[in-house]
């Protein structure tokens, strides 16, 4: 006869596929009838720069001296036709993002922190601001499906057009910004009713496909005097082909944005499921240009989920010529801070984890239109430490860099780096750690 | 003696367009001009981006982009036009004798275009205020999202005219295949007689046509806030 008493208790097993997120958004599904929107890049764990290595200089490789010998760090954008191509005094830029998902104190600081380290910010969904291009000594004009805000004398006051096709955290997906944040100023700019949930299109109103790209990108450089580079950004899902397109549609330089690349306000379905990881972008993307012979002739700049700079030195160690910031930006500003602690809790999340930028309600006064909210963002003090933060992405970069012996950080490469990962290492084509072997190609 | 008289010409089968454009930016702002442009042969960005009191004659067929981004001045296209004619133009007057391809007029914020013949498809896509008249017919998703401006047609509109339109205002005079997402018919009131009365005065054709005969569409408004009850129209 057993004895029932003496069976030891199985504790609770929760289910790796209904985890609690899951369960969660299942019964909000349930009570709302509405898919969850939000801001920000994918969430979930991603391959990414953390899963690769510097090899680091020792008796095969000379390093070069840290606090002594120099190790460069410019790049030049638009060289292939651009009359007047713009040169960044680092590598790194602010990455598109509009005024009406931001609010007009943080792209002031964003333009003020990038002009003290002499690199570029970009507008975004929604037209060029006085103030952005006040503050913004190399700024880049967003060419966007819904052309909110475009005029020729605006696309005549920038340094550089970008022509935006997709981005990283929705490829192949329009934009929304909620009515709250759909301010007068941000109507009126816009050409909308105030206060409506403004819709952007996927798909630009006068040109489809790569043949009449190349006519838009040559109507664009009549406009404006072949003078400003053009750049074309796409969201990373199918980067070998974009980016060969994009360099024959004419392009002087690919903006390539993968899955971790944030948006105002996007579909979790779509940021989560849509698109593919940075890291498993930048490889196919040079070894187009490098098929091409435009390597280095075409410019590429690499975005989503760039946090430090090793991140930086990785992308140009793997092709880049140039990285973009986004989220990384916003976080120096004062995105998700503990300091905002109580604030965030009211709104139901937390410090590190506040991702609702659509609704307006920032404490932290960047993704916002409320006045009261926004006034909370000094851009005077925020444009110091965007460029505090700029300064040691850089910084961090040519540290990795000289001890790789490399005198500009542009002459990384990927026989610098191994791969901590099988997966990481097929993505990006370098070996995995310890070996020689790189997935998908016989060992040498 | 007239402007036209002396004209100057350009001829685009010795010269290029990006030689056009560039000798049509540096015109002096504080006159106004005269130009012909000889064999346009369909060539694509032909006279984009003027900003000047000009007038450019285009004796042919046009490309893509004809007179892109206009501002002040007026474009003349005696032929017909490819994509996006007028696009985003500011101000100005853009005319085109012939018929337009696609996205005549898109995204247009200001001044005129008069297209003679018919226009394809996404005619006034995402107008942003400028006003379009089209003598003929439109093709499908003309309209569409269009936020500001008018848009009027005295031939025939394609499928889902005026989809997810916001504050333009549409006036057909013949049949509507079928209207788009929140597009809806309204009421013809008197000051709506009188804009369109003053928008065919510009196009040159007022009293040629009778104003009853007009029909208006404008956006229902549905779609102006997020809701899942309309998901289906999204």
């Amino acid at each position: 006869m057993s004895d029932y008493q003496n069976i030891p208790p199985t504790p609770p097993r929760f289910s790796a596929s209904f985890d609690e997120h899951t369960l969660a958004e299942i019964r909000r599904a349930a009570a709302t009838g509405i898919y969850d929107i939000r801001g920000g890049g994918a969430k979930r764990h991603l391959p990414h720069f953390d899963d690769l290595l510097f090899l680091g200089a020792s008796i095969s490789r000379y390093p070069l001296e840290g606090y002594r010998e120099k190790c460069g760090t410019n790049v030049v954008l638009g060289t292939r036709h651009a009359k007047k191509p713009i040169e960044l005094k680092i590598p790194i830029t602010i990455t598109g993002m509009s005024f009406g998902s931001l609010s007009a104190q943080a792209k002031e600081a964003l333009g003020r922190g990038a002009s003290i380290v002499g690199t570029s910010t970009t507008t975004g969904d929604g037209g060029m601001t006085p103030e952005e291009r006040g503050h913004s000594s190399l700024l880049v004009y967003q060419y966007l499906p819904s052309r909110y805000g475009m005029n020729p004398d605006d696309l005549r006051k920038a340094d550089a057009i970008e022509v935006v096709v997709g981005q990283g955290a929705k490829p192949g997906g329009g934009g929304m910004l909620l009515g709250q944040k759909i301010s007068a100023r941000v109507a009126a700019m816009r050409v909308l009713p105030e206060g409506i949930d403004q819709r952007s299109a996927c798909r630009h109103p006068d040109w489809t496909g790569p043949d009449d790209l190349e006519i838009k990108i040559a109507e664009l450089r009549e406009i404006t005097d072949w003078e400003k580079p053009i750049y074309v950004k796409v969201g990373a899902s199918r980067p070998y082909y974009d980016v060969a397109l994009s360099v024959k549609a004419g392009a002087d330089v690919v903006v390539l944005d993968g899955m971790q690349g944030g948006t105002a306000a996007t579909q979790e379905v779509f940021i989560e499921h849509v698109g593919i990881p940075t890291l498993a972008a930048i490889r196919p993307a040079v070894q187009a240009l490098q098929d091409l012979g435009m390597h280095r002739n075409v410019q590429l700049i690499i975005s989503g989920g760039i946090r430090n700079g090793a991140d930086v030195a990785k992308a140009l160690a793997l092709g880049a010529d140039a990285v973009s910031i986004g989220t990384a930006a916003l976080v120096a500003l004062g995105d998700n801070d503990p300091v905002y602690e109580t604030e965030y809790k009211a709104l139901g999340t937390l410090p590190g984890a506040y991702d609702d930028w659509q609704d307006g309600r920032d404490p932290a006064g960047i993704t916002t239109q409320d006045p009261a909210l926004a006034a909370r963002l000094d851009p005077i003090l925020g444009g110091r430490r965007i460029a505090n933060f700029l300064s040691v992405l850089t910084l961090e970069a040519q540290t990795i860099a000289r001890a790789c012996g490399k005198s500009h950080l542009h002459n990384l490469e990927p026989e610098d780096l191994v791969a901590l990962t099988v997966e990481s290492a097929a993505m990006a084509g370098v070996p995995l750690a310890g070996t020689n072997w790189i997935p998908g190609k016989p060992a040498s | 003696m007239s402007l036209r008289a002396n004209a100057r010409d350009f001829d685009l089968a010795s010269g290029t367009v990006r030689e056009l454009n560039a000798a049509l930016h540096q015109l002096d702002p504080s006159t106004s001009h005269y130009w012909r442009v000889l064999n346009p042969k369909g060539r694509h960005s032909i006279a984009a981006g003027l900003d000047v009191d000009a007038t450019v004659e285009i004796e042919g067929n046009v490309g893509y982009y004809c007179a892109g981004m206009n501002k002040r001045a007026t474009v003349l296209i005696k032929g017909n036009a490819g994509v996006g004619v007028a696009e985003n133009m500011m101000s100005g007057l853009v005319h085109v004798q012939g018929d337009a391809s696609q996205s005549a007029g898109a995204t247009a914020n200001g001044g005129l275009l008069v297209i003679d013949g018919s226009a394809s498809a996404r005619c006034g896509i995402s107008l942003k205020g400028a006003d379009i008249v089209v003598k003929g017919s439109i093709g499908h998703m003309s309209a569409f999202m269009a936020q500001a401006g008018a848009l009027v047609v005295l031939g025939d509109a394609g499928e889902a005219l005026g989809d997810s339109i916001y504050e333009a205002k549409l006036f057909v005079r013949g049949k509507v295949q079928s209207l788009g997402a929140d597009c809806v018919e309204k009421k013809l009131k008197d000051k709506h007689r009188k804009k369109l009365h003053a928008l065919l005065q510009k196009a040159g054709i007022a009293g040629q046509v009778d104003i009853e005969e007009f029909r208006r569409y404008g956006s229902a408004r549905r779609l102006y806030h997020f809701h899942v009850d309309n998901a289906s129209a999204y």
